[in-house]
């Protein structure tokens, strides 16, 4: 009898113990908000249970909006300071502009210290998330290396070699003539795409795209005189479709085979394979970019705001999405997010043939393109800079502005922003 | 007698109550953005700094956009495209009513809404129908001048090359135009079509003994009857027509096309603080925007009256 009471006791003091190490466990759970755009939020949806393993306690909130939305919405998160996430993916083009208005964090002061780990990314996506001050805004998770996605049985009607197209942007163009002479296909889509490339080619270190390292306006440049006369040669020999990238003319384009290249980055191979062009697998191959001009297009950086509550939480699960080399090749073999991390670029997958490209191991030149291209410093006016350069471009194209004259009106436009 | 447990609300604070969330709404989404936007127009503000950031410039803001070419370009296009999309849709509109009025009786309700149903559309839809519709190589409006070029006698329909319309600068604003002109005829036709049934029949009777005809009548009769309406319709075309932005930020892009052609002074204002960062201008815009919608609105007022003057 006594013995039953006590085994009773017994079983209620353990029970009693185990509903309050429950509801301990229940209150020592965290969670920390992720805000991110599509793909990327897939990629952060299939590394959390492998993060699980390591934070049982955490969950992680993940708010996915549409691209625009999302930068929309976190320029007025960082207005206002409220509503931040603990970590916020950014797109390359924003993190400057964001990193300048002082709303994130600088990881290179402690506790963060991200130069120790500096060397384990590929130098210029490092280099893109530091500012002119030293303070580096962002960690970068995915890059977009340049290449040159070009129809291979276009050329070979047109008797043009890779070589050749690829040479320098002279023999680039003159094939373009050669292909558009036998097959009716434009060269590329719009003449804007070649003087974007150029523009983008050989920055002098320190310089950003449209302004020196003193802040000078350089738009009246020999790099921007060239890109303008060579988009110009491509217009006048009706090598180009006139057609905007991701229109509908876009993607039927590249169905019919009425575009012969396009520059891109990378992972435009893996968007052409699922949706632009299926149709077209084995008749595309990537080179690199002609005259070896290394470019980036886009890419991917997880930032922490001044605002956050979590900031140890959210570093630790931006190193884990940015520094594990598993969930690096991951991201890569299923949304083609080319690492930023190069101990991710060392595995069998690199050597792989790629189906849609007549089985080209193309991943091996996006690989040697990741370490040559150089970053680019950004400036907050960047994006009235590029529209307008972009407005005079049309100015040339259309209407037959003149060349100087077209680029002496972009400066004194930009100079009166730069001014304000 | 059974007791409320709820305490009475006196009748005097009443009105205030049942007010209250109209009030409340109208304050946040209304009042509260008008003062904050005014506030911005005077200050240099670079939004992902927090709005502590805020730095009083005084009326810099007005003075750059005011010597701002974009500006004075935004604001030629949208007048453009108002007039052009604004003009036709009264001119078509008033007609149709009238033949509608008069020559369906029974279907006349079916009728109506297929002519309602491009205003009640959603405008993103619409624009990127009409994106494929005007597609250069592969858009339906291109291959039906291809194929009405085909009918003997109507070769000069056809286009030696097919139309860029949307990329081409001088075709941008006539196609955004017919993109609007489409989508708000019905409205108007429907407007019309209310003040003709306000028109007594006998009028109409008296003048059919007078031995009025179908003309006589329209002109003599129903377009003086229908100058109220008008006046309301031509109104809502002007305020509606310059602070157009849908339509051309989707068919354009987001960019306002080649050269800008279709940049709306709406657009610009948009792009200047979500993708130029520059929320103080970006509100000073929308400030002199509301001027010269103000200004017109008054003209279009007074044009109005001076004629009901002379009556």
């Amino acid at each position: 009898m006594l013995f039953n009471a006590a085994r009773t006791a017994g079983k209620i003091l353990s029970l009693a113990v185990l509903l309050i190490s429950a509801s301990l466990a229940q209150a020592q759970i965290q969670t920390l908000s992720v805000t991110a755009y599509p793909a990327l939020d897939e990629i952060i949806k299939a590394a959390i249970p492998q993060w699980k393993k390591t934070h049982p306690n955490v969950e992680i909130k993940l708010v996915s909006r549409a691209f625009e939305d999302h930068h929309t919405a976190m320029t007025t998160a960082l207005s206002t300071s409220s509503n931040l996430p603990d970590v916020m993916a950014l797109e390359f083009a924003y993190v400057g502009r964001f990193g300048a208005g002082g709303g994130l964090e600088d990881l290179s002061q402690s506790p963060y210290r991200i130069k120790d780990t500096q060397m384990r990314f590929v130098p210029f996506a490092f280099k893109q998330a530091t500012l002119s001050t030293g303070a580096v805004v962002a960690a970068p998770t995915d890059i977009g290396p340049g290449t040159l996605l070009y129809r291979t049985d276009l050329l070979k009607k047109a008797g043009v070699s890779e070589t050749e197209l690829t040479q320098s942007w002279d023999s680039f163009v003159a094939s373009g003539v050669k292909i558009k002479a036998t097959t009716g296909a434009y060269l590329m889509a719009h003449a804007r795409d070649i003087k974007d490339i150029l523009i983008r080619s050989n920055v002098k270190p320190g310089d950003g795209l449209y302004f020196d390292a003193a802040g000078k306006v350089m738009v009246d440049s020999p790099r921007f005189v060239r890109a303008f006369e060579l988009a110009r040669k491509v217009r006048q020999q009706q090598l180009d479709g006139k057609i905007s990238g991701w229109s509908t003319a876009w993607s039927q384009g590249f169905k019919n085979g009425n575009i012969a290249t396009q520059m891109s980055g990378a992972w435009l191979a893996g968007q052409m394979a699922s949706w632009i062009a299926p149709t077209t697998k084995g008749l595309w191959r990537a080179s690199q970019l002609p005259e070896k001009a290394w470019g980036a297009w886009g890419g991917t950086f997880y930032a922490i705001p001044k605002a956050a509550k979590n900031k140890a939480l959210a570093w630790e699960f931006i190193q884990f999405m940015t520094l594990n080399r598993d969930a690096q090749l991951g991201a890569f073999k299923v949304q083609d997010a080319f690492p930023a991390l190069l101990e991710a670029h060392t595995d069998p997958f690199y050597d792989q043939p790629i189906e849609f490209l007549g089985g080209q191991k193309a991943r091996l030149l996006w690989r040697e393109a990741a370490l040559k291209i150089n970053a680019i410093d950004v400036n907050k006016l960047d994006p009235i800079a590029d529209e307008i350069v972009n407005t005079e471009l049309d100015k040339v194209l259309d209407q037959g502005k003149d060349i100087p004259k077209a680029l002496a009106d972009a400066k004194a436009l930009l100079e009166r922003r730069a001014r304000r | 007698m059974k007791r409320s447990l709820l305490p009475r609300l006196s009748p005097e604070w009443a009105p205030y109550v049942f007010l209250s969330p109209f009030v409340l709404l109208f304050v946040v989404f209304g009042i509260f953005p008008l003062v904050f936007s005014f506030y911005l127009a005077f200050q240099s503000w670079e939004p992902t700094a927090g709005l502590l950031a805020m730095k009083f410039v005084g009326l810099e803001n007005f003075a750059f956009a005011l010597q701002d070419e974009w500006f004075w370009k935004s604001l030629k296009n949208t007048v453009w495209l108002a007039t052009a999309a604004g003009v036709p849709q009264h001119l078509v509109a008033i007609p149709l009513a009238f033949f509608i009025h008069t020559s369906y009786k029974r279907s006349r309700n079916a009728v109506v809404g297929t002519y309602f149903l491009p205003y009640i559309t959603s405008t993103v839809a619409i624009a990127m129908m009409f994106s494929t519709l005007f597609s250069t190589e592969y858009g339906m409006i291109n291959q039906g001048l291809h194929a009405l070029g085909q009918v003997p006698g109507l070769s000069w329909l056809a286009p030696a090359q097919p139309i860029d319309w949307l990329n081409h600068a001088e075709n941008v604003k006539p196609a955004i135009s017919l993109v609007v002109f489409w989508r708000y005829l019905g409205f108007n036709t429907v407007l019309y079509l209310a003040a003709l049934q306000t028109i007594p029949e006998d009028i109409y009777e008296a003048a059919t003994m007078d031995g009025a005809g179908r003309w006589q009548q329209f002109w003599f009769i129903t377009l003086p009857s229908l100058k109220p309406m008008i006046y309301f319709g031509v109104m809502l075309s002007v305020i509606g027509g310059l602070q157009l932005f849908e339509e051309p930020f989707i068919l354009t892009g987001g960019r306002g096309g080649t050269d800008q052609a279709g940049m709306t002074t709406a657009m610009y204002m948009y792009r200047t603080a979500f993708e130029f960062n520059d929320f103080g201008t970006a509100s000073a815009l929308s400030w002199l925007l509301f001027v010269f919608v103000a200004l017109l609105t008054w003209l279009t007022n007074q044009a109005f009256k001076d004629r009901h003057a002379q009556k």
